[in-house]
């Protein structure tokens, strides 16, 4: 069997390159998900809210971003408001404000439904215990609300780490960016880089994911 | 006139355009209980509904011990706090067990000392012979379970009223007994009640005054219920009891 390449990983200091390149997908995807959680149970608040307009408003903003690729407007953000606004985006706030856009609107269609899906029984039976509002939603609406939303949005939150590979496109060096310059670099030397470089990233990626996932599933399990 | 617990001036309730209650005038005395009966739709849950201010009224006026219940008035959740109210379908809290399910109003609501209602908690579980079923999840509890659990809830609160809202019609036959036989206890032990209910020889065994509704209005009303189970006086309470015969 040929060699797969994987000894260039311990040359120099390619790994500690590469788990901080991971670092900035990390951190990239770790800021958005949190803007996207809190933000998210407010708008999904709001789309459940009787007001037409702002129902259409989220309806659109919803489409949006479920239509766009996420390297468009990646693109548009990075390369076009900067030029056309004049103003100055770094590269990793582009790439933050682009995965919000999109963490939002997709967390608040979780939150929407989750949110819907409590019987209005359980409203009306803490009204009747003599709950205000706010006590409703503390006690008895949020609480189920949140078990439902989990393993949907840890579905949305893995999705989101993955799909920061993108941000290599506006020139952020991350992971998959690093393992590339690796790569390029040890053409001569080691031509089979590429597999096993490439590799270590998808384990990398698992590494990050799979407790997440496995933390859904438990947290299913034990609410169920 | 004044000392009735529950009053009821003139109640008008319409919904798409239909009335659903047509002007009732009701007074429900301290240590009272009342069952409604009627066919589906008559508007007997309604008129529940009403008095726990769950529904907007078009019309009439709802006074509970003299003061005056409004669904949007700043005063509705104290207010709702005197009048119990279990529903058909069993409303527990599926996210907190039991004992939780029944503290939560008192203590977060009530202001209570845990420790007290806990062991009020407790007393109650055990009169509807539950106490060992404390730390369970509705889910794993039967719908007879749960409706006992339901009328604790209501219970701890020490409402002036309990409204019963047909709390035994989704359950299976096997399980009614046990609920209605908790209710016929707190009859006997004074409580002022409010019934809607399909189960006649429970309504003749619990009432001490007999609603007959139909079509959003009281059409007999009878202080003697074993009486009016045996003959009621107008043709339309005859027709509704006779469909309960084979």
């Amino acid at each position: 069997m040929q060699n797969l390449g994987i000894d260039v990983l311990f040359k120099g200091t390619n790994f500690v390159r590469l788990l901080s390149g991971l670092w900035v997908a990390v951190r990239i995807s770790l800021i958005s998900v949190i803007i996207s959680i809190v933000l998210g149970l407010v708008v999904g608040a709001l789309m459940t809210s009787k007001n037409r307009i702002l129902k259409v408003i989220f309806r659109i903003y919803l489409e949006i971003v479920r239509i766009m690729p996420q390297m468009v407007l990646l693109f548009i953000v990075y390369f076009g408001t900067t030029r056309v606004f004049g103003w100055n985006l770094e590269a990793e706030v582009s790439a933050i404000l682009v995965f919000s856009f999109w963490g939002i609107a997709e967390m608040g269609d979780l939150v929407r439904g989750a949110l819907i899906s409590i019987p209005k029984i359980q409203y009306e039976s803490a009204m009747a215990l003599g709950m205000d509002g706010k006590q409703i939603y503390y006690h008895v609406i949020l609480p189920q609300t949140i078990r439902r939303l989990i393993p949907l949005s840890i579905n949305l939150i893995t999705r989101m780490i993955k799909t920061t590979s993108l941000v290599m496109m506006i020139g952020i060096v991350e992971v998959l960016k690093v393992a590339q310059q690796i790569i390029e670099a040890n053409r001569r030397s080691s031509p089979n880089a590429a597999f096993g470089i490439f590799a270590v990233v998808f384990l990398l990626y698992f590494l990050i994911c799979w407790p997440i996932s496995k933390l859904s599933v438990y947290l299913e399990k034990r609410w169920s | 006139m004044e000392n009735s617990l529950l009053s009821i001036k003139n109640l008008h309730k319409e919904f798409d355009r239909n009335t659903i209650l047509k002007g009732i005038n009701l007074k429900l005395n301290k240590g009272e209980v009342i069952v409604i009966i009627g066919p589906s739709g008559c508007g007997k849950s309604t008129l529940l509904r009403c008095l726990n201010g769950l529904e907007d009224i078009q019309g009439g006026e709802i006074y509970l011990g003299g003061k005056l219940l409004q669904k949007n008035a700043k005063d509705i959740s104290s207010m709702r706090q005197k009048i119990g109210m279990v529903f058909q379908s069993y409303d527990l809290f599926p996210h907190k067990t039991v004992l939780e399910n029944i503290l939560l109003a008192p203590v977060k609501v009530q202001k209570r000392k845990r420790a007290e209602v806990e062991a009020e908690a407790m007393e109650l579980l055990e009169r509807v012979g539950l106490a060992d079923r404390k730390n369970d999840y509705p889910r794993q509890l039967s719908g007879g379970q749960k409706q006992r659990i339901a009328i604790v809830r209501a219970l701890i609160m020490h409402p002036e009223v309990l409204l019963l809202d047909e709390i035994t019609a989704a359950l299976d036959p096997e399980m009614v007994h046990e609920v209605l036989q908790v209710v016929l206890d707190l009859a006997k032990s004074g409580s002022t009640m409010l019934i809607v209910t399909h189960e006649m020889a429970f309504a003749k065994a619990i009432a001490d005054r007999v609603l007959f509704f139909e079509h959003g209005e009281i059409v007999e009303e009878s202080h003697a219920p074993k009486a009016f189970f045996e003959r009621p006086q107008t043709e339309r309470a005859r027709q509704f009891l006779k469909s309960f015969e084979y």
